[in-house]
């Protein structure tokens, strides 16, 4: 809730350096963009903004801290556990911290709203 | 009223999205599967009995939507897969062969995107323009603002009969009149329209009107174009194949059947239109016009909540149909959707397929409620119940 009502790094970001990539839910209308700046392998940081729902929000604001200063293969392997509870699958809580909160949305059609902003950063660092 | 007929009703929810889908009442399912249970032939091949009652039921329903909306006849009345494909057939089957680069069509940015993105192809692949016919400050449509837009090059007037955001109830007859004095086509989008009051094709006297079985308690799959019969003697079959042909030996020799049929190729969605006969059965033995004032009631009842709650804002507070948009200050649409599900409430939020309006209306996003017969007072009271602690909404969306 403090995510949604206080998100982090929601802003936007004309810098050149920043990579754009917007994300969307084909069945809903969240829109986000997401920001992330790469230098060498890490992601030095993250930024999002957009008109969204609660959930979509707190999950950008959650995920910008996730995974700022992270390296690729650990920003991969933090969205991969996510993608995991998500999907009923197992999941390693501890490295996904405050994303777990989203674990009761598996069942229902809001995991796609927590899961849009991880669909967003996931194509700019498979790039 | 009439809630005793619907199996959906007995569930512990509250229904009042009703402008993107109905619910059937027993004897629409009965029929459909009478259908499947006992007579399942195909149609059009009545050398048997079980499908000559196919036949016969396919026509019955015809003939019931022939007299629903006043058409002058069977050839008429086309059944479709929906209002979609009905707006798809005209445009590429008549208006294709028809329009020459620099022809205007009238639209406007409160319309659905079945009545615009099809428009907008034929723009791009024949060179006509769309354009829009500006909306009064309430969001509707007058008669000056038609007469305003028409230039001599205007071809087409498309519109929603009722939109399916702002809910404004446009005058076609007027429209009509002004657009065949200026020998300007009119097609009707009614799927919003035909479900809730009396359509009569002849006294509003529209060259093509289309709608959805599935809105007015029919089955999905199903819906209807009809045009008057001399226009659509040149609608082009974008389909051709079984059903449709009379015989064929080359190329230079295909013969096609007469109206209807030649515009219906392929096994229909038999047990879907069977199905929609027997819906608009149901809808005339309560009567149109009880069914639109029962609406009025509903949405007048609506509103007078509504307008009581101060952190909501009401879009469309001057239209007459049972479709209200507004949003709760401060809070994404679909939080508050999501919320109201929580007590089993299904509105719908989002753009609503009308994803010009926002420009009209500065908001990209509502929350809608359309209403129906079968709708209660005691529904709206608990909807409005919950619409009006903020607090509650913030504390629960998530």
């Amino acid at each position: 809730m403090d995510h949604y009502s206080n998100p982090r790094n929601k802003k936007r970001m004309d810098d050149s350096k920043y990579i754009k990539q917007n994300t969307r839910n084909t069945s809903c209308i969240d829109n986000l963009d997401i920001y992330c700046l790469i230098d060498r392998d890490i992601i030095k940081d993250i930024t999002f903004d957009g008109e969204a729902c609660a959930i979509s929000i707190s999950s950008a604001s959650i995920m910008t801290t996730l995974l700022k200063d992270k390296t690729i293969t650990e920003a991969k392997e933090i969205i991969n556990n996510i993608d995991n509870m998500l999907n009923d699958l197992e999941y390693d809580k501890d490295l996904i911290k405050e994303a777990s909160v989203y674990e009761n949305t598996k069942n229902t059609s809001r995991k796609t709203c927590a899961w849009l902003p991880y669909a967003g950063i996931k194509k700019i660092i498979e790039k | 009223m009439n809630r005793e007929d619907f199996p959906m009703l007995k569930q512990d929810i509250i229904y009042l999205d009703n402008g993107a889908t109905s619910f059937k009442p027993q004897c629409v399912i009965d029929k459909i599967v009478d259908y499947y249970s006992n007579y399942s032939a195909n149609a059009h091949r009545g050398d048997y009995d079980i499908s000559y009652k196919v036949d016969l039921e396919y026509e019955n329903a015809r003939e019931e939507v022939v007299d629903f909306i006043n058409a002058k006849s069977k050839e008429e009345v086309i059944f479709t897969s929906g209002s979609t494909d009905s707006l798809n057939m005209i445009v590429n089957g008549f208006f294709a062969k028809l329009v020459e680069p620099g022809d205007e069509i009238l639209i406007t940015t409160s319309e659905h995107a079945s009545n615009v993105l099809p428009w907008f192809k034929l723009a791009t692949d024949y060179g006509c323009v769309v354009k829009f016919i500006p909306l009064d400050d309430y969001l509707h449509v007058t008669l000056e603002n038609v007469k305003m837009s028409i230039t001599p090059k205007t071809k087409i007037i498309a519109l929603a009969h009722v939109t399916n955001v702002i809910g404004d109830v446009r005058p076609i007859k007027e429209i009509a009149k002004i657009a065949h004095e200026n020998n300007i086509f009119l097609v009707v989008d009614g799927a919003q329209s035909v479900p809730h009051m009396k359509v009569d094709v002849q006294d509003l006297d529209v060259d093509f009107l289309t709608f959805s079985a599935h809105k007015m308690l029919g089955p999905t799959g199903v819906g209807v174009l009809y045009g008057k019969k001399e226009l659509l003697e040149d609608l082009v079959p974008i389909n051709l194949g079984g059903g449709m042909n009379e015989s064929f030996d080359s190329p230079s020799e295909v013969y096609l059947k007469d109206l209807p049929t030649r515009l219906e190729a392929g096994t229909p969605n038999i047990a879907g239109v069977i199905g929609f006969g027997e819906a608009i059965r149901y809808l005339k033995k309560i009567g149109m016009e009880k069914i639109e004032e029962r609406e009025r009631q509903l949405r007048e009842y609506l509103i007078e909540k509504l307008v009581k709650i101060p952190h909501l804002d009401i879009i469309n507070l001057e239209s007459e149909s049972g479709i209200v948009a507004f949003n709760v200050n401060d809070i994404f649409s679909q939080d508050v959707a999501y919320y109201l599900n929580k007590y089993n409430i299904c509105v719908r939020a989002g753009n609503h397929c009308a994803k010009l309006t926002k420009n009209v209306t500065g908001v990209d996003n509502s929350l809608r409620v359309s209403l129906y017969f079968y709708n209660t007072e005691t529904e709206i009271d608990e909807l409005v119940e919950l619409l009006s602690d903020k607090e509650k909404i913030v504390r629960e969306m998530i």
